[in-house]
């Protein structure tokens, strides 16, 4: 088993620092699938997550200048790691400027996933930078956990508005309560809605657009459904305004699904990372 | 000096005006001293010639809120005045500002001992001399939360920063930071190959920037660890000192290091052989759930570091009472082994702590 990528692009490096980013604080410790062509940062949705998945798929080729995997035997080409995603951030955080910086796995003291970065310096040699961030391997047996999670079967599936008013409007509701209740209807109408004992406050959205999604018998599950009906769900304010606050570039689409008082998905694209991440409905 | 003590010592001497602080556990010791020249006008005694020089203290807070805004300072103020009055049991700081309006704090003081750290750097076996601004880019990469550093040389005369992991952490969940400085980075390396001396970043980073503000090269002088580390900044009207005691090891640095040697590798090349296949073997083969090992916590006596000594005439001001003088706060001396690698149950016997586990690499 063994792990060896470099990024040299800035660019792309930057890129993926970003990336890191958001899942650095969408998630404490998630999962790492490394294949041939693309990484996966996983949250499976347990109990202890407090029911949130998470689904990120970056293709590698977009970021890394040279990857080189070998996953755990030859039919299992893949490696899972569970990290705490925040070290990984930090260890890019003063990486802005960087000549290089070089992955691999290994295994001293203990798994570990070694991040070196050269760094320019006035000197003749680079300076080099290494952090090791400590990892858990996953065993083949423990992999079933970690399948990507299937589309819902959504009542309405909807765009989202412009993430930043939508974070705006987020954070201020959450002084209000600790839950927001999301409906949306084929219409493009979408409304956020936060109810306390004094006070009722309800934001409107219009015009947001319906993507069609076909699927696999070739019909699309909601052409019965009145497109003035609003599928809604209750969910906890905090893991949506973390959703909203973790995004650092805008995505190319954002949408989400909702299945009316059971689970709310929602899917960000940017050119070259997919972000999925569900968040279930409050009972 | 705020970023050390909450009080300010204040000792006007023949050589110039020095101000020091110490932290409350007295790890650590600074001290600024300016010249005569520094000034517009110094006087360091009263009208009679032979009368003690008057020290004193004051709540670091007050001082500093005299200061409070530089910028504002700069544009307004055109001179400056600190003037001791015994009698009143004041320290006046006048601030005589633009458009004749004058700025008169009266601040309450107490009489206080020499505070003065004992240390001598000529003694000191290892010595090392950089531009600031490089060893404040050195330490941007450790978080800000990070409470001690180690700076080490290693057999082969390289530099290197590394975060201290405390041996109650588990070196399975924490991270490792090291960065290598080439020796060219320095204006002057005079240190011992294969030494290492541990000391607290915070306090560092204070005087680092200053050093960066003034742009001065910084000294370093250590010695063996737990024996104080000085930090020094050298201006023609300006001498800084920074003493911090530091974490010692009770391996004695004779001794080949542990596994910190091993894990101090020279820039990663890029071939190796990673060692997860009989990891993996391992994993599959042990009925373990995760990869949790346990390292062998090594229960080594406590040693206690060498404080900065004060002053054998200077009465110790009453400090918590139960506290080893110089003592930093919380830490177990031990040494900086880190632990081996697999447990008992795996392939490999349980190492015992002299074994160092190989590197498979085979890079050192």
């Amino acid at each position: 088993m063994r792990f060896r990528a470099k990024i040299v692009d800035l660019a792309c490096l930057n890129h993926f620092s970003r990336v890191i980013n958001t899942i650095a604080k969408l998630a404490r410790i998630c999962t790492l699938r490394l294949t041939v062509s693309k990484l996966y940062f996983i949250l499976s949705d347990k109990v202890a997550n407090g029911g949130v998945g998470m689904w990120c798929e970056l293709n590698q080729g977009n970021f890394f200048d040279e990857f080189q995997m070998e996953g755990v035997a030859a039919e299992h080409n893949e490696i899972y790691l569970e990290l705490v995603p925040e070290n990984l951030s930090r260890a890019l955080k003063t990486a802005q400027n960087a000549k290089a910086v070089k992955m691999k796995l290994t295994n001293k003291h203990c798994p570990c996933l070694r991040v070196a970065v050269e760094l320019p310096s006035l000197s003749s040699s680079s300076r080099i930078v290494t952090h090791d961030i400590p990892v858990g391997v996953i065993p083949r047996r423990l992999w079933n956990d970690f399948k990507e999670p299937s589309v819902p079967d959504f009542d309405v599936s909807i765009y989202l508005p412009v993430l930043k008013t939508m974070k705006s409007i987020v954070e201020r509701m959450k002084n209000l309560s600790n839950s927001i209740m999301i409906e949306a209807n084929l219409n493009g109408e979408m409304n956020l809605k936060v109810e306390t004992d004094l006070v009722c406050v309800t934001t409107h959205f219009k015009d947001l657009g319906n993507p069609s999604w076909a699927l696999e018998d070739g019909c699309q599950s909601s052409q019965d459904r009145d497109p003035e009906t609003m599928a809604e769900a209750r969910i906890d304010i905090r893991k949506l305004q973390q959703l909203l606050a973790g995004q650092q570039v805008n995505p190319t689409k954002a949408l989400c699904n909702i299945v009316s008082k059971r689970i709310v998905h929602f899917i960000l694209l940017h050119e070259d990372v997919s972000l999925q991440y569900f968040i279930p409905a409050l009972t | 000096l705020s970023r050390i003590g909450d009080e300010l010592y204040l000792e006007p001497t023949e050589n110039g005006l020095s101000l020091r602080a110490i932290n409350s556990s007295r790890s650590a010791f600074a001290s600024f001293l300016f010249a005569p020249l520094f000034f517009q006008r110094y006087e360091a005694g009263g009208p009679q010639p032979d009368t003690e020089l008057f020290r004193c203290k004051v709540l670091m807070k007050s001082f500093l809120g005299v200061f409070r805004s530089l910028p504002s300072l700069e544009k307004t103020v055109e001179k400056c005045l600190i003037l001791l009055k015994p009698q009143l049991s004041r320290l006046v700081v006048q601030l005589q500002c633009k458009y004749s309006v004058t700025k008169t704090h009266n601040l309450t003081f107490q009489e206080c001992e020499r505070l003065q750290a004992v240390f001598d750097t000529q003694q000191c076996a290892s010595s090392l001399r950089a531009p600031a601004q490089m060893l404040a880019e050195a330490v941007v990469h450790f978080p800000l939360t990070l409470a001690e550093v180690t700076l080490r040389v290693d057999p082969g005369g390289k530099i290197s920063l590394r975060n201290y992991v405390e041996d109650d952490a588990e070196p399975s969940k924490t991270m490792v930071t090291e960065l290598w400085l080439a020796k060219d980075e320095f204006e002057a390396v005079a240190a011992v190959p294969d030494s290492h001396i541990t000391f607290c970043l915070k306090e560092f980073r204070g005087l680092l920037s200053f050093a960066e503000a003034s742009n001065l090269p910084l000294s370093i002088y250590y010695d063996a660890p737990g024996r104080p580390v000085v930090f020094t900044l050298d201006d023609t009207v300006l001498e800084v000192n920074l003493v911090l005691a530091t974490l010692s090891d009770p391996e004695s640095t004779s001794q080949r290091p542990t596994s910190n040697g091993v894990s101090h590798l020279p820039a990663p090349s890029d071939d190796f052989t990673d060692d997860l296949e009989s990891y993996m073997i391992a994993m599959e083969t042990s009925a373990y759930e995760e990869s949790s090992r346990d390292p062998p916590t090594p229960t080594f006596p406590l040693c206690t570091p060498n404080p900065p000594d004060s002053d054998p005439e200077e009465e110790e001001e009453e400090e918590e009472g139960g506290a080893v003088p110089g003592t930093p706060p919380h830490k177990k001396f031990r040494s900086l082994f880190f632990g081996s690698v697999l447990t008992p149950g795996g392939p490999n016997p349980a190492p015992t702590q002299e074994v160092l586990a190989e590197d498979s690499d085979g890079e050192y």
